[in-house]
């Protein structure tokens, strides 16, 4: 395993395959990711076989099985953004990091998600930069969010 | 802890808020939700401290929930010794040190201002529920969002909290089903189904373990009701959850929430924590012989773990995939008990009803439909924001009167999300009720309300819900996985400009073959949006069909992206700012637009409309106009 997170996970949930969910979100928690090690991990401790284990973790759009980016960028695609051209500041972002949502950028400084709605449809579009987030945006407005922050 | 000693700290608890209200220095109020934090509170709350550390005044600082109008976030409150609470909106750092500094000389900012909400009238400055957006509201459910310190249980209380939860105590479970009868409250998350019926359905099952879900689950891209509540009045739910609970005979609970929500769980964790160390949860509670506690169960992001029975594989650490019904949860769910599920909303309406009655609460409402809902209301609408209505207001109402209005013309306005349907101009005079809302072809659904307006296109807007519900689909019935799939493909193909109109008969056979045979609400309502839009918007479909072309000029394979020539001044802003060179010069000429080249990403469009010389000489228009 990469650090000592995992063994008081698996001790704290041992033997209790019901605690699947809230065990793998505290292992992405300590991690970022699931790692493969890690789902390794799980199974053995609460009894499970490492698919099921995958087959959930799957399941769930909150779980990555890559590491995350040193930057997390999110793009609301909820129905206000949707109807104010939240789907042009994907595009920016695509083309600009160079990736798809899910993914990180090959310097591993960004990475790029959906998201359904991030309840300030009053601000729409937003776009969020770690824990800042960017309402009433445009293409042009984005563009200089990048510019500014060195991204090429 | 008991009733006795519980009246004692509230006693203490409404001199403490009285305290408040008449407070000798100054008491500064900031809406701390997540939307109020999007808008910049956060910053504002540094500007406010950084101002009174300047001017060293000593003030109070009250961090509340959202009060609803999001239009005018971030919103400041200020309420000066002998004044009442004046609440100015959209207040950057920059302003707030204005207006704090006029405040402080007796001064009322007039530029922000928009209302007091103190008790009696205060010169100059109207009342802040009178507001056009909050006079037609009735607050009942929301009642203390935006006014109480939500992590303060001490305002909870001092404004009636847990009274509700007395008067059921003292009463057989009985008589609180009788009192929940009467007052005709019905499923808040979307299906309306009565609350009593289910209740005594749970409650008939022999079991000595019984469950009680709260379904937070808000997964409506658009719809972030249950999110606001539970930011600004936590202890209501708790409060609802006991109250169904004791109805129910059930002595653990469960609220299943959005992992996407950490602010709602913070503050739920603060007043779980906070009614444990009352005795409001736990063994005994306020004395008697009713146990409870709660658990808070983060959801890993599904939409469908909002259907009962995935929501329960989910909880029992499985994918959440929903199985075939009955039996129902209300008689086998969690672990095979018997199991209720309601939603935030349903739930922290309760204690409203335990206090002051059934048939004050029934009174609002229509003869089917009692109560009041709260609504998101988004989109093209003028003031967006959280509302609550009696059932029975129209949508004309609510888009017209509270939010406004449309900037631009009004087209149509989607209700109950990627479940719902889209409603044109002919039916604003529908009242919103379970009932009328089905009859017109869409339905109530958990409380989103996007507004449309003639820049938006309907068959987009079909396609974007239907690619939400495709992707959402766990996968487990052929009708949801593979006839969603096929919808949203007809779809493209026509917003591509590449469909027919044998198309459109397809989409509809279709459609109502998975309407029909899904396993589950989330297939069988998936292609709702899409049959209303067909079925009242027809030739929008058909121009895409046959004519190919988008009116909205929204579908990007049937726009382009034209310079005016006549308008185009040639200043290069559009030149300097295109990503692919699409654009050319020479500088004080017209432009040229290359349209093999163009990506249509929109650059150009808007430094034309807003930072160019002449403006508007790039426009977006269906193909083929020209």
């Amino acid at each position: 395993m990469p650090d000592a997170a995992m063994p008081s996970i698996a001790r704290e949930h041992h033997g209790r395959p019901a605690d699947l969910i809230p065990v793998l979100q505290e292992t992405q928690a300590a991690y970022g990711y699931l790692p493969r090690d890690a789902i390794r991990s799980v199974a053995r401790a609460l009894r499970l076989s490492e698919s099921q284990v995958f087959g959930v973790a799957t399941f769930y759009a909150q779980f990555r099985f890559t590491p995350p980016g040193k930057h997390h960028v999110r793009v609301c695609l909820g129905t206000a953004c949707h109807v104010k051209g939240g789907g042009h500041m994907l595009e920016v972002l695509e083309r600009r990091l160079g990736i798809h949502p899910g993914e990180t950028s090959a310097d591993g400084s960004y990475d790029l998600e959906r998201v359904a709605c991030i309840g300030c449809c009053a601000l729409a579009p937003v776009v969020t930069f770690d824990e800042k987030t960017f309402g009433q945006m445009s293409v042009v407005k984005l563009e200089g969010i990048l510019d500014e922050r060195g991204q090429a | 802890m008991n009733a006795a000693k519980l009246s004692k700290r509230r006693r203490r608890a409404v001199e403490a808020w009285q305290g408040l209200q008449d407070s000798a220095r100054p008491v500064i109020y900031v809406g701390t939700g997540s939307c109020g934090r999007a808008a910049g509170a956060l910053e504002l709350i540094q500007a406010v401290r950084a101002e009174l550390a300047e001017r060293r005044v000593d003030a109070k600082l009250v961090q509340v929930g959202c009060i609803g109008p999001c239009y005018l976030e971030p919103l400041l409150d200020i309420q000066m010794p002998g004044q009442p609470r004046i609440s100015y909106s959209n207040v950057s750092a920059k302003a707030a040190e204005r207006i704090l500094n006029a405040a402080f000389k007796g001064e009322v900012s007039k530029g922000h201002l928009v209302g007091h909400l103190g008790a009696n009238g205060f010169d100059g400055v109207p009342r802040f529920f009178d507001h056009p957006m909050l006079a037609p509201q009735v607050r009942i459910v929301l009642r203390n969002c935006g006014i109480i310190d939500p992590d303060d249980l001490d305002h909870y209380l001092a404004r009636d909290g847990y009274v509700g939860l007395e008067k059921c105590l003292a009463a057989p479970w009985q008589d609180v089903l009788e009192t929940v009868k009467r007052s005709g409250l019905r499923g808040r998350g979307g299906a309306g189904f009565p609350t009593w019926r289910k209740w005594l359905t749970c409650r008939e099952t022999s079991s000595d373990q019984r469950y009680l879900i709260c379904n937070a689950d808000e997964g409506d891209p658009g719809a972030f009701m249950n999110r606001s509540l539970i930011e600004g009045d936590p202890h209501a739910l708790l409060e609802g959850m006991l109250i169904a609970a004791f109805t129910l005979g059930a002595s653990m609970g469960y609220i299943y929430i959005r992992a996407e929500y950490p602010l709602a769980i913070e503050r739920l964790r603060t007043a779980i924590a906070q009614a444990r160390g009352l005795g409001l949860l736990g063994q005994h509670i306020l004395g008697t012989d009713f146990s409870f506690d709660i658990t808070i169960k983060q959801g890993a992001g599904a939409f469908v773990s909002g259907e009962e029975t995935a929501l329960i594989a989910s909880i029992e650490g499985r994918r959440a995939m929903p199985r075939t019904r009955p039996p129902f949860p209300a008689v086998s769910g969690l672990h095979g008990q018997p199991t209720i599920i309601n939603n935030v909303e349903t739930l922290a309406t309760l204690p409203n009803i335990l206090r002051n009655g059934p048939e004050w609460y029934a009174h609002y409402g229509t003869e089917t439909s009692k109560g009041t809902k709260t609504f998101s209301l988004v989109g093209k609408v003028r003031r967006t924001g959280l509302i609550e209505v009696p059932l029975g207001t129209t949508l004309r109402q609510v888009i017209f009167d509270i939010g406004g209005g449309v900037a631009k013309e009004f087209k149509a306005v989607q209700t109950g999300g990627p479940s719902g349907g889209c409603l044109g101009e002919e039916f604003l005079d529908t009242p919103i009720d379970y009932e009328s809302l089905a009859a017109a072809g869409s339905i109530m659904g958990s409380g989103g309300l996007i507004v449309l307006d003639r820049d938006t296109c309907i068959v987009d807007t079909a396609k974007y819900f239907l690619s939400f519900t495709q992707a959402e689909s766990c996968g487990k019935c052929v009708p949801c996985r593979v006839g969603t799939r096929h919808l949203v493909e007809l779809l493209e193909t026509i917003c591509r400009g590449e469909g027919t109109v044998s198309d459109l008969a397809k989409l509809e056979r279709l459609a109502a073959a998975v309407k029909g045979s899904s396993l589950c609400g989330l297939g069988n309502t998936a292609p709702n949006p899409v049959l209303s839009a067909l079925r009242y918007f027809r030739q929008e479909f058909l121009a895409h069909a046959v004519d190919k072309r988008c009116p909205a000029a929204v579908c990007r394979d049937l726009v382009i992206y034209r310079v005016v020539k006549e308008r185009c001044t040639g200043c290069e802003r559009c030149v300097q700012v295109c990503p692919v060179a699409a654009i050319s010069g020479p500088r004080s000429e017209p432009h040229n637009l290359d349209q093999d080249k163009c990506i249509k990403c929109r650059s150009c469009y808007e430094v034309c409309r807003f930072d160019a010389i002449a403006g508007d000489a790039i426009v977006i228009e269906p193909r083929g106009v020209a």
